[in-house]
């Protein structure tokens, strides 16, 4: 019987009536009184030298306030970088300099040069037209390849090369890796890309900044996963203004899936230029900016080697990347291809020797961060295709040999540097072979094949590490930030509670299923509780949403707020039962005396604490508000089983997904409706990583997939209907609610399967194609079919994603 | 998007009119032209919106049994309307694009754009369609001539679109994945004196009749006839998303497609 409550319950989401009904308040809704309207005029080309920006003739433009260049910026910070890797030499990585505004050089294309405010819109995209750049241009390095080769042209003139860092992890492993690839019995390699994205929210970035003269106050308003995140960086390292007079607010946002994580240059122009102007300054992207301006994501090349012994166990595993970090370095950049990649290696298997060398390079392309997922899509695409194409060549069957090489026995310690604490792959894969009906695939294939078409068989495991912590832990890795969170409970006489945490909701039905936990909790209606978030005026302190961390983290700082909550309510609820504080109890939202009928209802309980007149006054303070700040002792390890199964038309090469089956280990649950709506997207975003999307740039550094003319997003047509589980429930052991976290799992775990069951497809039209990389479009198919790996290598490969080794 | 006047004529003459003026253009559904414009690309003074003008608006059969649609007519009016006169037709119609597109986009607008991946070229092409505008009447034949180039001079808009009912027709399509237009797609009709196969999406030069095709059909209506023709990959648009060498293998599986789907 399902609950109609609290943790467990498929709970409505609330959000949704404001969303559904036009109501929602995102940061393009809001206007100030008296704001001016700021447009970036962006560079053209991808590498060149400013010789000349000259902004008089725009100045006298209509409804022109202020014009502002690089040269403004001088005077304030540099966009700061959030993580600093040291490399296997055990230096610190190159870090150039990140202008607010373009000085001296562009490095991209799309990069701002001049910002232009004005009365409206219209009147500052009139004035940038008259606005004289000049710029000579540069030979721009696009790929990775180029870009590391002695004599390249330099993307930063202060560095020594493009070269951000050479990680190796675990260096010390390197020669016992190495040592095993010579006695292994069989070695298998693998060379692919993992192709760059746009992450593409439906809402495009937006900032409002605001300046009140009279009390020095600045507030911005901006499209962001992480407000308190904005705060810190801008207010300390860009604009050194301190946080009490800075407020960041993130109202209602339209998806973020890791590019609103960053801080970037719009925010921190327009708070700087709403106090240079004494008027608020806005500024919304438009969908052709956001391809030029928001962080891409992805974008690795990859050579992984599988060492196996005569039985085919995995006896070592050895992975090269390069890694684009673009022009400049975003905000959590240099984390994503070293400790959240490197550090997933082992994923669901016993492999006991791993090492990881991760090059990241410096191209004249838009910054590359994080995005759904984060490194670790990347680490599982790598390893599944890896451990597919080793079964191929043992000619054993690809679930079997994972199966045998999987993990069973936890807690279990990688030897990339984490400890799992909880897991059971084997009861995932057996959810899994049971969803994809496997033995009715011989007459689906049959089916298929009297239609003229191919089907194929695809199947993958995937292991996530969501919560990134502990803050010391992190501290070490170079991380320049905590990964705690934080929530205050605010109880309201009446008996209503305000939840306010350092979580962010932009999409993921937070304020649903984290009022089900404090219901649960005090054994009350959800309807009893709000959260609230995305305003550092109200919220204490947060870290944001990324990396499927908000309930495992900011849910249990929830947890452990409300839990100091309920102790002092049973304090003062022993005073008004007059009994000793140890014998109370709290079930169904009453206090009562264990073993009598003596109670006490909650509402009577927050009412004495805010009208105290019968209250411990002598022992406790009046009031009901607690907050916590709660910093995990280790990530939690979600894990799961997935399975595509494609129909393949030879003529012409496209694809189509007919059945897809997810079988997850979230650990413990806390809204399974919500939980399985966060599967579909993310898969929806894995497929169309696998089969269609592709960020590509020419040998000149333009964008050829610079608008949904041709960048392709997944569509509702183009997906199945899935199969979705997450039944098998290992719950998380360090965390108070047992919860591992679901949001990036359906985008780290779908595209291996889906270039699986493509290459079987093909296998079983007498096609045997080692390898194709994504996105496996139609012609990609129809080329390797009919001129083999060699020929789907070259097709659709641009500047910036050709194999550093072709 | 810049600042321009716009003018909303209820006739052809009028429109003709407005259209003398200096930069002054034509807006039709304004599918392509609004985004062009959004994005600064266009300048025109002023916009003559052929949308308030009823005589360029409708569907009918004329006494010599062709099907003729007014140039402002939408996708979706096609759709309904050319259903029962011109099954063939009516269904590329309804495959344009999306409900939003088709309820605004027009016959007129597309086939004065004439981007090389449009749906309605190879329809007017492949049946043979004689193009009016307000000064005179062109063969398909001698409209079409390149990607983004027509017969229209300056000023001259498409009224009507006249189109001989074949005995049948079908339109094949495969989609480039971003913009859902045409990567590929051929529209085959098979009229009692012949047959003609319009390939849209493909060529650097637009729309255009693959001939090698229609004579093999003209003699021989089946799939089997242009199984083994193969299109030239020369002159064939090479982009992110089909080689020239991948779309002329298409123009052949759209071909032989069109014609099972008749058989």
């Amino acid at each position: 019987m399902p609950k109609d409550g609290g943790i467990g319950a498929s709970s409505k989401r609330r959000e949704d009536v404001r969303f559904l009904t036009g109501n929602g308040n995102y940061t393009d809704d809001i206007n100030m009184r008296g704001q001016a309207y700021v447009h970036f005029l962006r560079s053209d080309v991808a590498h060149g030298t400013l010789t000349n920006v000259d902004v008089s003739a725009a100045a006298d433009m209509p409804g022109v306030v202020q014009i502002f260049t690089g040269a403004d910026f001088e005077a304030v910070g540099g966009m700061p970088c959030g993580w600093q890797v040291t490399d296997k030499h055990g230096e610190a990585m190159q870090e150039p300099k990140h202008p607010v505004l373009a000085h001296g050089k562009v490095r991209h294309v799309g990069e701002p040069i001049a910002a232009i405010v004005a009365d409206t819109l219209a009147q500052a995209r009139d004035a940038a037209e008259a606005i004289v750049v000049e710029i000579d241009e540069l030979p721009a390095v696009i790929n990775m390849k180029d870009a590391v080769k002695e004599g390249a042209p330099k993307v930063h003139d202060e560095l020594t090369s493009n070269l951000c860092y050479d990680w190796g992890f675990v260096e010390e492993n390197k020669g016992a890796v190495d040592e095993a690839f010579k006695n292994a019995a069989h070695v298998t390699t693998l060379e692919l890309t993992n192709n760059r994205l746009v992450a593409n929210p439906m809402e495009p970035r937006v900032a409002i900044g605001d300046y009140n003269r009279s009390d020095g106050e600045h507030t911005l308003y901006t499209t962001s996963q992480n407000p308190h995140v904005i705060r810190l960086l801008m207010g300390a390292f860009v604009l050194g203004i301190p946080e009490h007079k800075l407020r960041v607010v993130a109202p209602d946002v339209g998806g973020g899936f890791g590019t609103k994580i960053f801080h970037y240059q719009e925010e921190a122009f327009c708070t700087f230029a709403a106090k240079a102007i004494n008027r608020p300054v806005k500024w919304t992207s438009t969908r052709s900016e956001a391809f030029i301006s928001d962080a891409h994501g992805r974008d690795h090349v990859t050579k992984i080697q599988m060492a196996l012994d005569a039985d085919n166990n995995f006896t070592a595993l050895r992975t090269d990347t390069y890694a684009n970090m673009g022009a400049y370095l975003s905000t959590f950049a240099p984390s994503v291809p070293t400790w959240l990649h490197g550090t997933l290696m082992a994923g669901n298997y016993k492999t006991p020797l791993i090492y990881v060398n991760v090059k990241a390079v410096f191209t004249n392309t838009v910054p590359v961060d994080a995005y759904r997922g984060a490194g670790r899509p990347e680490a599982t695409y790598q390893l599944e295709r890896l451990v597919d194409k080793c079964a191929h060549e043992l000619g054993v069957d690809p679930i079997a040999l994972r199966r045998q090489n999987f993990i069973t026995e936890f807690p279990y310690a990688t030897p990339v540097a984490v400890e799992y604490d909880t897991g059971d792959y084997v009861a995932t894969m057996d959810k899994l072979e049971e969803m994809a009906d496997m033995a009715g695939f011989a007459a689906r294939r049959a089916e298929s094949e009297a239609k003229g078409k191919l089907r194929g068989f695809g199947v993958n495991c995937y292991i996530e590490a969501c919560g990134i912590a502990p803050s010391n832990l992190v501290g070490q890795l170079g991380a320049r930030a905590g990964l705690y969170e934080s929530a205050t409970v605010r109880v309201n006489a009446t008996g209503g509670l305000v939840v306010m945490t350092g979580s962010h909701s932009h999409g993921q039905g937070h304020e649903t299923s984290f009022a089900q936990v404090v219901a649960e909790m005090i054994g009350i209606d959800e309807s009893m509780i709000d959260i609230v978030h995305g305003d550092t005026s109200k919220v204490p302190m947060g870290m944001g949403t990324y990396g499927s961390r908000s309930i495992a983290v900011g849910g249990s700082a929830m947890v452990r707020a409300t839990e100091k909550i309920i102790a002092k309510a049973k304090k003062i609820a022993s005073h008004l039962l007059e009994a000793s504080e140890g014998d109370i109890e709290l079930k169904d939202g009453a206090f009562s005396v264990a073993g009598t009928d003596k109670s006490v209802a909650w509402g009577d309980v927050t009412l004495a604490a805010y009208v105290p007149h019968n209250y411990p006054l002598d022992d406790i303070e009046p009031g009901l508000e607690e907050t916590a700040f709660y910093d995990p002792s280790n990530f939690t390890y979600p894990s799961g089983a997935y399975s595509c199964e494609v129909e393949l038309d030879p003529d012409t090469g496209h694809v189509t997904i007919e059945r897809f089956a997810a079988a997850d280990d979230f650990g413990n649950v806390i809204n399974p409706m919500i939980v399985t709506g966060q599967v579909h997207g993310g898969l929806a975003q894995g497929i169309g990583q696998a089969l269609m999307e592709n960020c590509a740039y020419d040998d000149e550094g333009q964008l050829l997939s610079a608008s949904y003319m041709d960048y392709a997003m997944p569509r509702a047509s183009d997906l199945p209907m899935y199969d979705v589980d997450h039944s098998c429930q290992t719950p998380c052991t360090h965390n108070p609610l047992g919860v591992k976290g679901c949001g990036e799992a359906g985008a780290i775990g779908s595209p291996p399967s889906v270039v699986n069951a493509v290459l079987d497809a093909m296998r079983s039209g007498g096609f045997d194609v080692p390898h194709m990389d994504m996105p496996v479009s139609p012609q990609r198919v129809w080329a390797a079919m009919h001129g083999g790996a060699e020929a789907a290598a070259k097709v659709g490969v641009t500047a910036s994603n050709a194999k550093p080794n072709a | 998007m810049y600042n321009f006047d716009i003018a909303k004529p209820t006739t052809i003459a009028d429109a003709v009119q407005a259209l003398t003026a200096d930069e002054a253009q034509p807006l039709s559904g304004g599918q392509t032209l609004i985004p062009t414009l959004k994005a600064r690309l266009a300048m025109p003074s002023t916009l003559v919106s052929l949308h308030a003008i009823d005589e360029m608006k409708g569907v009918c059969m004329d006494d010599e049994g062709r099907l003729c649609i007014g140039g402002a007519t939408t996708h979706a009016t096609v759709m309904k309307e050319a259903e029962a006169h011109y099954p063939g037709l009516a269904s590329l119609a309804a495959r344009i694009g999306d409900p939003a597109v088709r309820n605004r986009g027009t016959i007129g607008g597309s086939i004065a754009n004439n981007d090389p991946s449009a749906c309605y070229p190879a329809g007017a092409l492949g049946s043979g369609a004689t193009i009016c505008t307000n000064s005179r009447e062109i063969a398909a034949d001698d409209y079409f001539l390149g990607m983004f180039e027509t017969a229209l001079e300056e000023g001259e808009i498409v009224t009507e679109v006249k189109f001989p009912v074949p005995e049948k027709a079908h339109y094949e399509k495969f989609i480039q994945p971003a913009s859902r237009f045409p990567l590929v797609a051929v529209f085959v009709a098979k009229f009692a004196d012949g047959v003609r196969v319009a390939v849209t999406g493909a060529s650097n030069n637009g729309v255009f009749r693959w001939t090698e095709a229609e004579t093999a059909l003209s003699s021989n209506f089946s799939a089997d006839a242009v199984s083994n023709l193969k299109a030239s990959a020369d002159d064939m648009i090479s982009d992110l998303h089909g080689s020239a060498e991948y779309r002329a293998h298409l123009i052949g599986v759209m071909t032989k497609r069109a014609v099972a789907a008749m058989s």
